[in-house]
């Protein structure tokens, strides 16, 4: 008998690399952290990949996971001191491990000199004799006790990837165990199944280990099994010890509590079907609002009141089924403090990373492209804006910098803005760095305007390429991933006091706030955020220029005109330049004017694939589904502006 | 129009054996000839609406439509088959398919029946020059007086000279 092993692979990394996360986030916290908690956190997570990796016969993450579980595991007991170097050693681990996970998962190859370095490092350290610290302060001064413990697994456990052989092997470390096995589950043989367990234990374990530690044991299969622990009457320390149980299950709660408020596991493609569904519902509901429309209001009364409460009813479900896709800023705010940990170090600066409005929820497409963006914002924070410690002292700041990150709803957007509070934005040194590099600059320029000149293609300020940041692709790919995802970028800047820049997003990219036009009895839709203007040009306005098409002059500029009806090769007859109506769009910078029939109005519009069925077309995004129930297709501004260009230069 | 007859015979007799042949098919016209494609690729049967043309497009693609929220691309077949008259009013109907994971609207002469056919009643198919090109016919499918020509849809529809997909696609 085979079992596909792969669906259970999926899960496995998932939550693999969520523990893996976990431990990253939770080791930074453990130096302010001395209580321990943490600890026992992010030994959990070592934990629960060390198993789940040998269950699924991956021995080499296993056995580098059993390390780093050793010395967590002292930690936690208390033998060892939770010190910077050891927080430190597991950081670089957690890297380490992080790549094993990757390999794994995607068979590319291993990076193993960083491995080994992780391992060695770890057996090291290992090895040397746990500084006597705490030693006589925790386990010694609990007595010895006695638990007695049923333990029941359920038939499926095996198949959550546990394996009660690890859990007994771990309570025999805890102290004296003795082990009864009962058979009575076990089916006749026939009816056995491989893959199900049928055995129980009664346990009687001698330890001086507190009753949470040995709960904490069996932390992975409490879902999974009947569990019963007691202490033995002997040794009876407690009057009451179901009680504890509960209190000390209710303390675990408790700080499992942010992690899960009880959510389920659910595929994207099946939020996206939901989405679509209801962008189907939203499109039914306009189509009967426009019928409703011509009827007579008196006579319809009870119609029409059914119908307005459809309108309701929609557009919550509509933000129902969009807010299952949101996920908190956090998920991308919470790979920072690292960054700044390892980046200050590097430039032998201070900085302390604090962010505000974490919880503000965004489409999971969103934050997945936006992480990039900001990594480079704060690395350039880092790198640019905050001042070296000795610099800061004589400026009179505080010695350790302090780069912030803030999220905030604003209506239909949201805004995430990176701040510090080094130095700000040199003036003089990007028009001097503008000059040399050939970009149009002037001393008259008004700082916003010399603020928008970092964002030309190769612009850099540093003084020499580091790799951390100085090489040029910078700010260029910032703004352009900003503006692909419809957003835009601002900087702000205050000489001596700091910086911020502020970026604008669409809430979500299922839905575009569009424009739409009429081209040859066609409707086409136009990203309103590419929109500057649209006016109707005067004959003299137009001039037809050779070999370049023609150019409409707008407030002293000239820009192309290209007319949609031929650019698309459209049946029937231009209108008259001086009837139709030129559209002026914006990508990257570059300005162009649409020729279209006419404007038929402004709305919100649901993005549909075209590939899906069909292929891609040029200067087409994707398609809409209009109130009539016909489709319009999305153009791609971007696409345009850059083949004419090209076209042009051709 | 080229030939290749051993694909098409591979397509039949030798290669699928009579078991693996779909036996019931929908059968359409178009101008003279009379088809039959497998029904189970065959999704539902709808009226023609109006399209929304689409640039760059071959002539025989009509445009898209709004399928209960998905954008369905349409062929009209009597246009790629280069038939004398494509006419666009109550009567003509098109054929939504559901091929290679994809869904596609084909607009037809006129949709026929639900035909069952034995494996006696398919041969192979003969190396002549009807409208499609050989290598997506499968076998003929002899019904008393009438003669079906069973074509493979999805490979038609998946072929470069429909111009539906992406890896196909001239830049």
């Amino acid at each position: 008998m085979s079992i596909d092993l792969a669906q259970f692979h999926r899960t496995f990394f998932e939550e693999c690399f969520e523990g893996v996360d976990l431990m990253e986030r939770d080791l930074l916290r453990m130096g302010a952290d001395a209580r321990g908690e943490t600890v026992h956190a992010v030994f959990r997570a070592a934990h629960s990949i060390k198993g789940g990796a040998a269950t699924f016969g991956f021995a080499a993450i296993a056995s580098f996971t059993h390390h780093m579980e050793t010395l967590l595991d002292q930690m936690r007991s208390g033998m060892r001191p939770i010190s910077d170097p050891a927080v430190d050693l597991l950081l670089r681990a957690t890297d380490a491990l992080r790549g094993l996970l990757v390999s794994a998962r995607d068979g590319v190859p291993l990076d193993t000199v960083r491995v080994v370095e992780a391992q060695t490092a770890l057996e090291a350290f290992l090895g040397q004799a746990p500084a006597a610290t705490a030693s006589p302060a925790a386990p010694a001064v609990s007595a010895e006790q006695v638990f007695l413990i049923k333990f029941a697994p359920a038939p499926e456990l095996f198949r959550s990837g546990n394996d009660p052989l690890l859990i007994l092997r771990e309570l025999a470390a805890l102290g004296d165990l003795e082990t009864r096995m009962s058979l009575d589950g076990l089916p006749s043989f026939a009816e056995c199944e491989a893959e199900s367990c049928y055995l129980a234990w009664s346990l009687r374990l001698r330890t001086a280990h507190s009753r949470a530690d040995v709960q904490d044991v069996f932390a992975w299969v409490e879902g999974a099994c009947e569990l019963d622990i007691s202490v033995e009457a002997a040794a009876l320390q407690s009057p009451a010890p179901t009680v504890v149980v509960a209190a000390s299950q209710a303390a675990r709660g408790g700080d499992h509590a942010p992690a899960d408020g009880g959510s389920i596991r659910v595929g994207t493609e099946k939020i996206d079907a939901l989405m679509n569904l209801v962008g189907e519902l939203i499109i039914t509901q306009a189509m009967l609002a426009q019928l409703a429309g011509n009827l007579d209001p008196v006579l319809n009364e009870k119609l029409l009141a059914g119908l307005s409460q459809l309108d309701r009813n929609t557009r919550l479900l509509q933000e129902a089924v969009m807010s299952t896709r949101m996920l908190p800023i956090d998920s991308v705010f919470s790979r920072f403090p690292r960054l700044i940990r390892d980046l200050a170090a590097k430039l032998g600066k201070q900085a302390r990373l604090t962010t505000v409005g974490e919880a503000t929820e965004l489409d999971k497409s969103v934050i997945e492209k936006i992480s990039d963006p900001l990594n480079h914002l704060v690395r350039n924070s880092l790198d640019h804006g905050i001042e070296l410690p000795d610099a800061r002292r004589s400026a009179g700041k505080d010695a350790v910098g302090t780069v912030t990150l803030k999220a905030a709803h604003q209506g239909d957007d949201i805004i995430v803005e990176v701040c510090d509070d080094g130095h700000g934005l040199d003036r003089r040194r990007i028009l001097a760095k503008a000059g040399e590099q050939g970009i149009a600059c002037s001393e008259s320029m008004s700082d916003a305007e010399v603020w928008q000149l970092i964002f030309a293609p190769g612009f850099s300020t540093a003084e020499q390429v580091t790799d951390v940041s100085g090489r040029g692709v910078g700010m260029d790919v910032v703004k352009k991933n900003i503006a692909a995802l419809g957003g835009s970028v601002e900087l702000h800047s205050i000489a001596g006091r700091g910086s911020r820049t502020v970026i604008r997003l669409p809430l979500t990219l299922a839905i575009l706030d569009g424009m739409s036009v009429g081209v040859s009895g066609e409707i086409f839709i136009l990203p309103l955020s590419s929109v500057i203007e649209s006016l109707q040009p005067q004959a003299e306005q137009v001039k037809r220029m050779a070999h370049q098409g023609t150019v409409v002059r707008v407030r002293n500029e000239y820009l192309p005109l290209v007319d949609l009806r031929e650019w698309f090769g459209l049946s029937g007859k231009s209108h008259p330049l001086h009837q139709a109506i030129a559209v002026i769009v914006e990508s990257d910078g570059r300005k162009l004017a649409l020729q279209v029939d006419e404007l038929v109005g402004q709305q919100q519009v649901v993005i549909k694939s075209l590939e899906a069925n069909y292929r891609r077309i040029r200067g087409v995004s994707g398609a809409t589904i209009l109130g009539d129930g016909r489709v319009s297709l999305i153009l791609d501004v971007g696409a345009i502006v850059r083949q004419f260009s090209q076209v042009q230069a051709a | 129009m080229s030939m290749s007859s051993d694909e098409s015979r591979n397509g039949l007799g030798a290669g699928r054996g009579a078991l693996a042949m779909p036996n019931e098919f929908l059968t359409f016209t178009l101008g003279q000839e009379e088809y039959g494609v497998d029904i189970l690729k065959v999704q539902e049967i709808r009226g023609y609406d109006t399209v929304t043309r689409i640039p760059e497009a071959p002539e025989f693609i009509k445009g898209v439509i709004n399928l209960r929220g998905t954008i369905v691309p349409v062929v009209d077949m009597r246009l790629k088959f280069r038939l004398a008259t494509a006419e666009y009013n109550e009567f003509t109907v098109m054929i939504i398919l559901n091929v290679a994971r994809r869904v596609v609207g084909m607009v037809v002469d006129g949709v026929s029946d639900v035909m069952q056919l034995s494996a006696e009643q398919i041969r192979p198919a003969p190396e002549f020059g009807s409208s499609v090109n050989t290598r997506f016919i499968t076998g003929i499918g002899a019904l008393d007086q009438r003669m079906l020509i069973l074509i493979d849809i999805e490979k038609l529809m998946s072929s470069q000279d429909m111009a539906l997909m992406d890896s196909v696609a001239v830049h």
